[in-house]
């Protein structure tokens, strides 16, 4: 036996071994399957061999599909090749899948089981995606854990060379592709051993050979088709026995033995509970804790669902068995029932026909643990017992509460089976303390220590900024088989105090659990100072109570933020799982190697940390009885609407998960605009306004992120019930007497990130202070409440009194997009929230997915919103790889509805007055003043058409909204627009319909964490790309400009605001389509978020992102339609570039590389730049379509 | 002619090496001034303190967006070697890699931990001599001088025992007694010392009130100090020595080896006038040489070293002191 103990995750545990069973991985991001894709690529980087010696090609796509593709191709030219997918990408592939099964090729497609997008898109664990792919004719092979994901992917493999059938390997996405637990590598050698290389050779004798050429992959009619559609079956006939062959072979190899379906329980179970995945764990412990608790009872797991044996299942299932409950971690809305369910009755019908089962039991199914949802010991139990029952509930749901089909079954919360020795620990954190990273490191030293075993799970919110963490962590000294959340936990630690205020930190305390909370108020004072119903709590369940003030020892040292060092020290030292010494030992060896390649400051920062933190640890003398008064504050204000206080203020204060079926909406329709209630108050220092410096210029507006900064202007009498602290000014304007100007800073919901602080040109004759300055926020924060309500009341600026074409103007125009979940200093935002300022009370969004779907568009923190009159912003995401054809949809269907619309009042003319359809059909709608009478004479026209009851009148009604002039916007990133729906948005450009794309070029995948785009510079290292990327980035202005009748323009708010204002407007109102790039910075750019729109215009001085604007309607009059706005470089691409750490750090990675990139990449932004002012100074007549132009 | 020296027991083609300067920074210009003919390099120093700051900031930046939400763990590929010293030790390994002449690295440490860990990565990435840069202004007033001394002996200690390759050191002019200074230094370790290290005081501009900063070139009159020392110390010094500021021209070059220093190390001179005069240098030298009849540098360096005893010495220079004070002033009323 060559194995060793390790800790990884599973997706990790799945890659190793993809890795060195392959020659090609074709891959593509997506959540949860996207870190095997990356750990293949950056082994490839490193020049990691597989097991024949060589380094494997791992080439990115431009989407799954296009991997599908890739894969096939590279299959059948004989290479073995893989491909890591999920979800929406297992679906692109499905086609490819098909034709790779079909041909009997042998490959493994290793999948992180995930939901598909239906009523809403989610990206956490099921089985949906596994159960859509089940008629490709993939064998499909489901691992339960860590380290039954790296064991069966090997099997895969193995077994797919030996049945020519292709294989889908699944691990349920998040709960084993991203739990850390203990396992044993299978080592090279074994893998070696696993692999037949004459089974390699005939692989490769099967592919495309022009030495010994034939034809594969025809087209057949009605005489042979179905025929080659049955040659298959005896390949699939073996497949069972195959696996089964390689499981034993695996056994004898590494002394783990696997079988198709694994029971576990009494040999004479009366019960029986059957699952895939995860869940199989869970069902299997609870079921081992019943049976010593008395019961007869068994588990089931399916490990080889396709093709699925009966006769090994029949084998597997006791014959005592009387009743059988299936699990499917899925929805098939209409099946009569769900597969699983359905293939258990199916084979068990035919199995009691056919004498291979002696009886018929009863069997129901359920659903569990859809979108990550947990699945605990409780509710498996709540399904045995269900079987005790003599008419047990079918079709059953479990986990939710269901009172709308009322299909769930009640569990037992408090239902426990974990052992005794199982040491179980839960860390409260926020993303930027580093509380995960913490805890990764912490179940690596757990795990090291011989004879034990350490588990970790994460659980994310998903803000992109102040995103709470909550780590479960358990230990052990016997294998950890607990994949679910732990609510029992022996140890809890806070780390961030005002959570106490937020969630429920101690109701999953044990009692006489210890508690750790990180608190800025000593061990004396901090009682007074938590709520009451905390304190019960601590109190009534005997808590052991430490404090620490981390984040002011963290401070002090010069972490910052960070505490997680400094707590995950007193972790140790409280637990106690090692003796002091070897625990400083094990962290400080931990630090080391997570912050040795960053230099050695931060590794001796963070020992100094280890060293401080115990010192600084005290425990608190907890009074026998709570007597606090602090109440646990509402989640959101009691004005809030219903729903808001019934759904999405549960969801926030974390208990979404017990909100009734009847209170969710059922076809995913939400109200935007619920951030407003989150008041995160991430924020330590905010920026505050000096009225007397300030010049009222907007420029901190407008590239604040997540529109906190508001800015009116009123008559000096509405000031008379102001807040003593409310600011203001007089306006810096001629023609405004008596007039007031106030910038009011929503402190609750600024990040602090900085920017409009760097952006205020109003600079302070002391050379450093300026009309704002960030400030602590606690002491300003409650008057800054007083003084935002005081604020909401005063009149919104008249819009059609704005100038709305300069930043000063703008500053007046309502945001519709506020307090977004992006990071702080996005560089997306800003442009959302001008397009919601410019048009957002009539606007309509196709957002592709990624970070603006994500930071928008994540329930229950709706950004998008209506204003005061309930007008606004119409916001959906349709899919990654669709949404320009979705933005298409909307036009078509906004087109046709208007037409009718004109059609029928033009018919009704008589019956709702001339005067009033002329008046409708001939309106101009450009300015905010055309709107606002079009939309006074559309609501006179509901009104008569209300009043007429008549079917025509009825269908007229029904359609009258379109008369408003729509604005149609498609939203996405480089990822979406460069790679996944570039085919979909050149089409959707190229139908001359009135559609506005804007482009947020992070360029890289930034939601899914910076993977490379064909967005991605020359020079730059990303995912993907970490040698740096070796070709310019796509110029898909250019490309656009060729069709001639496309608005095209290039923006960088931080370099031109008023440029890119301008291009909004104009490509809106240019009628037909209109496509805008928009330079978005991006933490994956390793940039200093504060300075963030200073690098814009670096970049654009630098010539590396000319502004500029390529306008049709232009050419139309003789002139030249492309306009370069900015000026020839000033600067080098090396005073942009080296300023951003994805260029930066080729030049320690790879240095002679990074010189040559820097030359080329200097060299393309010059050529395009000249390319650009060559067209500037074209004539109009020499730009396409001149054919228009023919008589 | 032979025109070979031998520094820091480094065989060098000639006496004209490149010193720290921005000229010495990256590998580009640190290949442009091998190219050019130096025959020998020392790498612009590594300054502890910067290294730490950037080493913070970066890792803030790496961290940015680091395990806070479910879809990415961290927004950078997995690489090793990103830390800014990797940067600079990617510079040193690639250019003695390529230099073809020996590339020496400087080093300004500003804690006695720094000094260590840098000197023995740079000796790892290939340095051929590590220059320990004891650039320092003691501007607090209870610090005195012997404290000063004694830190940099320290660290001169320190660093000698943990590396293999030469160390040398640059010192400041600015010592009550530099000779005994550099004996003690020769005697701790030291391969060689370059004398002196420029200071780059800050002036004052009157109108603004404000300071001066920015790079003031040597200028020819400079030579002299460290001309008199290597004339005073080269005798009796088991170090090598090098003259760093002034030279500027072949004939500095000669007067430098005249007094006994082994190498003449130039940077502003090729600041203003590029790389490639170290050619001119060169070439000027080899002309002086020829018109003295001189064969090999061994055959006069040091022949103007100060050969008597301390107290000949002294009295030499207190004379000329003395005859340069209480010469006739020019008459200025003219």
């Amino acid at each position: 036996m060559t194995e060793h103990l390790q800790t990884m995750d599973g997706n990790t545990s799945v890659a190793h071994i993809a890795y060195r069973v392959n020659e090609v991985c074709a891959i593509y991001p997506i959540t949860p399957s996207s870190p095997m894709a990356e750990l293949a690529d950056t082994w490839s980087d490193q020049g990691v061999q597989n097991i024949w010696g060589e380094v494997p090609v791992v080439q990115e796509m431009q989407a799954e599909g296009g991997a599908a593709g890739c894969v096939h191709g590279a299959l059948q030219t004989g290479a073995l090749t893989t491909t890591f997918t999920a979800s929406q990408g297992l679906m692109l592939m499905l086609p490819n899948m098909f034709k790779i099964a079909g041909e009997l090729t042998s490959t493994v497609f290793y999948v992180a089981a995930r939901a598909l997008a239906a009523g809403a898109s989610s990206i956490f664990g099921d089985h949906q995606d596994i159960m859509a792919a089940r008629s490709t004719g993939f064998a499909m092979l489901g691992a339960g854990s860590v380290q039954e994901s790296h064991d069966l992917a090997l099997i895969a493999q193995a077994a797919t060379l030996a049945a020519r059938v292709p294989f889908i390997h699944f691990a349920d996405g998040f709960r084993t592709s991203h739990e850390y637990n203990s396992l044993s590598l299978v080592s090279d050698d074994v893998i070696r051993q696993m692999i037949d290389d004459q089974l390699v050779h005939a692989h490769r004798q099967r592919a495309l050979n022009p030495e010994h050429p034939f034809i594969r992959g025809t087209w057949q009619n009605p005489d042979t088709y179905f025929q080659t559609r049955e040659a298959v079956n005896p390949f699939y006939a073996r497949v069972p026995a195959l696996v089964q062959e390689s499981m034993d072979k695996f056994a004898s190899l590494t002394g783990r033995q696997y079988n198709l379906y694994h029971y576990v329980g009494a040999p004479d179970a009366e019960r029986v509970v059957i699952s895939m995945g995860s869940g199989s764990e869970v069902v299997r412990e609870t079921a081992k804790w019943l049976n010593a608790h008395g019961e007869k009872v068994g588990a089931l797991q399916v490990r080889l669902f396709r093709p699925f044996s009966a006769e090994h299942f029949l084998k597997a299932l006791p014959a005592s068995v009387k009743s059988i409950a299936v699990l499917d971690r899925t929805k098939e809305p209409g099946a009569p029932m769900e597969p699983l369910h359905a293939d258990v009755v199916g084979v068990l019908v035919e199995g009691v026909a056919n004498n291979q089962f002696s009886h018929m039991p009863r069997v129901i199914g359920g659903r569990y643990g859809l979108s990550s949802r947990d699945f605990s010991p409780a509710m498996a139990r709540a399904i045995f017992d269900e079987l005790k029952k003599p008419t047990p509930k079918n079709h059953f749901t479990v986990g939710i509460i269901d009172d709308v089909s009322h299909t769930h079954l009640e569990y037992d919360e408090t239902f426990d089976i974990e052992p005794e020795d199982t040491v179980r620990c839960l860390f409260y954190g926020l993303g930027a303390d580093g509380t995960v990273g913490a805890n990764k490191n912490s179940v690596k030293i757990l795990s090291e220590k011989p004879g034990w075993y350490a588990q970790a799970y994460f659980d994310y919110d998903s803000h992109k900024s102040g995103a709470e963490t909550a780590s479960h962590l358990r230990f052990g000294k016997s294998p950890i088989q607990a994949p679910y959340l732990i609510r029992h936990a022996d140890f809890v630690a806070c780390h961030k105090f005002d959570f106490l205020f937020r969630r429920d930190i101690l109701g999953a305390a044990n009692n006489g659990a210890t508690f750790l909370l990180n608190s800025p108020y000593a061990a004396d004072k901090v009682w007074e100072q938590i709520p009451r119903k905390v304190q019960d709590q601590i109190a009534g369940k005997k808590l052991r109570f430490f404090v620490i003030d981390a984040s002011d020892v963290a401070l002090k040292l010069g972490l910052g933020p960070r505490v997680n060092t400094i707590l995950q020290t007193c972790f140790f030292h409280l637990s106690n799982v090692l003796p002091p010494d070897e625990a400083i030992a094990a962290i400080k060896d931990s630090i080391q190697k997570t912050y040795g390649a960053k230099g050695d400051t931060v590794v001796q920062l963070n020992f100094r940390a280890v060293d401080a933190a115990v010192a600084a640890l005290h425990e608190v003398t907890v009074p026998a009885k709570a007597e606090g008064t602090l109440p646990m504050p509402p989640v959101v204000p009691v004005s809030a609407p219903l729903f808001v206080q019934q759904v999405t203020a549960e969801i926030m204060a974390g208990r979404g998960e017990n909100i009734p079926v009847s209170r969710i909406p059922a076809d995913g329709t939400f109200p935007g605009g619920t951030t407003q209630y989150e008041k995160r108050n991430i924020a330590v220092e905010v920026p505050i306004w000096n009225p007397d410096t300030c010049i009222q210029c907007g420029q901190c507006s407008i590239v604040c992120p997540h529109s906190v900064i508001r800015a009116k202007t009123y008559e000096d009498k509405d000031l008379a019930n102001a807040p003593e602290s409310f600011k203001s000014a007089p306006v810096n304007a001629r023609g405004y007497p008596d007039t007031r100007f106030t910038l009011q800073f929503y402190v609750e919901d600024c990040t602090g990130c900085g920017v409009c602080v760097e952006n205020c040109p109003a600079i302070n004759s002391d050379g450093e202070t300026r009309a704002i300055n960030m400030g602590e926020k606690l002491p300003i924060l409650e008057q800054e409440r007083r003084n935002i309500a005081f604020f909401e009341h005063l009149p919104e600026v008249d819009r059609a009194a704005i100038n709305e074409a300069n930043v000063r103007g703008v500053q007046f125009l309502e945001p519709l997009f506020e307090f977004s979940g992006a990071c702080a200093g996005c560089g997306e935002t800003p442009y959302l929230k001008l397009i919601s300022q410019l048009f957002g009370d009539r606007l309509q969004i196709a957002n592709a997915t990624g970070c603006s779907a994500i930071y928008a568009g994540n329930t229950p923190a709706h950004a998008w919103k209506a204003n005061a009159q309930g007008r606004g912003v119409a916001w959906s995401n349709s899919l990654f790889e669709d949404n320009a054809e979705f933005g298409l949809g909307f036009r078509l269907a906004a087109d046709k509805q208007e037409s009718l619309a004109r059609q029928l009042l033009q018919k009704q003319a008589d019956s709702v007055g001339q005067d009033l359809a002329t008046a409708i059909l001939n309106a101009p709608q450009v300015t905010e003043s055309e709107f606002a009478l079009q939309r006074a004479r559309v609501s006179a026209l509901r009104n008569k058409l209300a009043d007429m009851n008549t079917p025509e009148a009825a269908m007229l009604l029904s359609v009258a909204d379109f008369l408003i002039r729509r604005s149609i916007w498609i939203v996405g990133g480089d990822g979406w627009a460069y790679d996944i729906d570039y085919g979909g948005l050149d089409h959707v450009l190229a139908q001359g319909r009135n559609v506005n794309v804007i482009v947020l070029d992070t360029e890289v995948y930034s939601n899914t964490g910076g993977q490379s785009s064909k967005a991605t510079p020359l020079g730059a290292a990303a995912k993907f790309a970490a040698g740096g990327k070796r070709v310019p980035r796509k110029d898909l202005a250019l490309q656009t400009i060729a069709y001639g009748n496309v608005y095209v323009a290039q923006i960088a708010l931080g370099a031109n605001p008023e440029q890119a204002i301008i291009a909004m407007r104009e490509a809106e109102a240019y009628e037909g389509p209109s496509l805008i790039l928009a330079y978005s910075q991006c933490i994956a750019h390793g940039i200093d978020m504060r300075t963030g729109m200073k690098q814009q215009a670096r970049a654009v001085a630098s010539g590396y992102w000319p502004l500029f604007r390529f306008d049709p309607t232009m050419r139309k009059s003789g002139l030249n339609p492309f306009r370069l706005d900015s000026t020839r470089p000033r600067i080098p691409l090396e005073d942009y570039a080296y300023r951003e750490l994805r260029y930066k750090t080729l030049t320690r990675t790879h240095p002679q590389n990074a010189a040559h990139l820097l030359d080329q990449a200097q060299a393309a932004a010059n050529e395009r730049y000249r390319i650009y002012e060559d067209m500037a100074a074209r004539d109009g007549s020499r730009f396409l379509p001149h054919w228009e132009d023919v008589n | 002619m032979d025109i070979r020296t031998n520094y820091l027991g480094l065989n060098l083609a000639h006496p004209v090496v490149a010193s720290a300067s921005p000229l010495t920074a990256d590998l580009e210009s640190i290949l442009r001034v091998a190219d050019a003919g130096a025959s020998a390099i020392v790498m612009a120093s590594v300054f502890e303190e910067d290294i730490r700051a950037e080493e913070l900031a970066e890792a803030a930046l790496w961290e940015t967006g680091e395990n806070s939400q479910p879809e990415a763990s961290g927004y950078f590929p997995t690489m090793h070697h990103t830390a800014p010293l990797d940067g600079r030790l990617a510079v040193l390994r690639n250019a003695a890699e390529r230099a073809g002449v020996p590339i020496i690295a400087s080093l300004n440490g500003s804690t006695p931990a720094g000094w260590l860990r840098f000197a023995k990565d740079m000796e790892q990435a290939g340095a051929a001599a590590i220059e320990l840069n004891f650039w320092h202004v003691p501007t607090n007033p209870d610090e005195t001088g012997a404290q000063v001394e004694e830190r940099c002996i320290q660290v001169l200690r320190d660093v000698r025992a943990q590396v293999k390759v030469p160390v040398s050191v640059k010192l400041s002019p600015f010592l009550s007694a530099p000779g005994n200074m550099v004996k003690r230094l020769a005697e701790s370790g030291a391969d060689g010392i370059v004398l002196f290290n420029s200071f780059y005081e800050p002036g004052l501009r009157s109108i603004t009130e404000s300071a001066e900063t920015g790079f003031v070139p040597s200028a020819a009159y400079e030579l002299r100090l460290p001309l008199m020392w290597a004339a005073l110390l080269s005798e009796h010094c088991q170090a090598n020595l090098a003259i760093s500021g002034g030279v500027h021209s072949g004939l500095d070059v000669a007067k430098c080896l005249l007094a006994g220093a082994d190498v003449a190390m130039v940077a502003s001179v090729l600041l203003q006038k590029g790389p490639q005069y170290i050619s001119t240098l060169v070439e000027e030298l080899q002309r002086w040489m020829s018109e003295q009849k001189l064969g090999s540098v061994a055959a006069f360096k040091g022949r103007m070293a100060a050969k008597g005893t301390a107290i000949q010495a002294e009295d030499f220079l207190r004379k000329q002191y003395r005859h340069i004070l209480s010469a006739r002033l020019p008459d200025i009323s003219r």
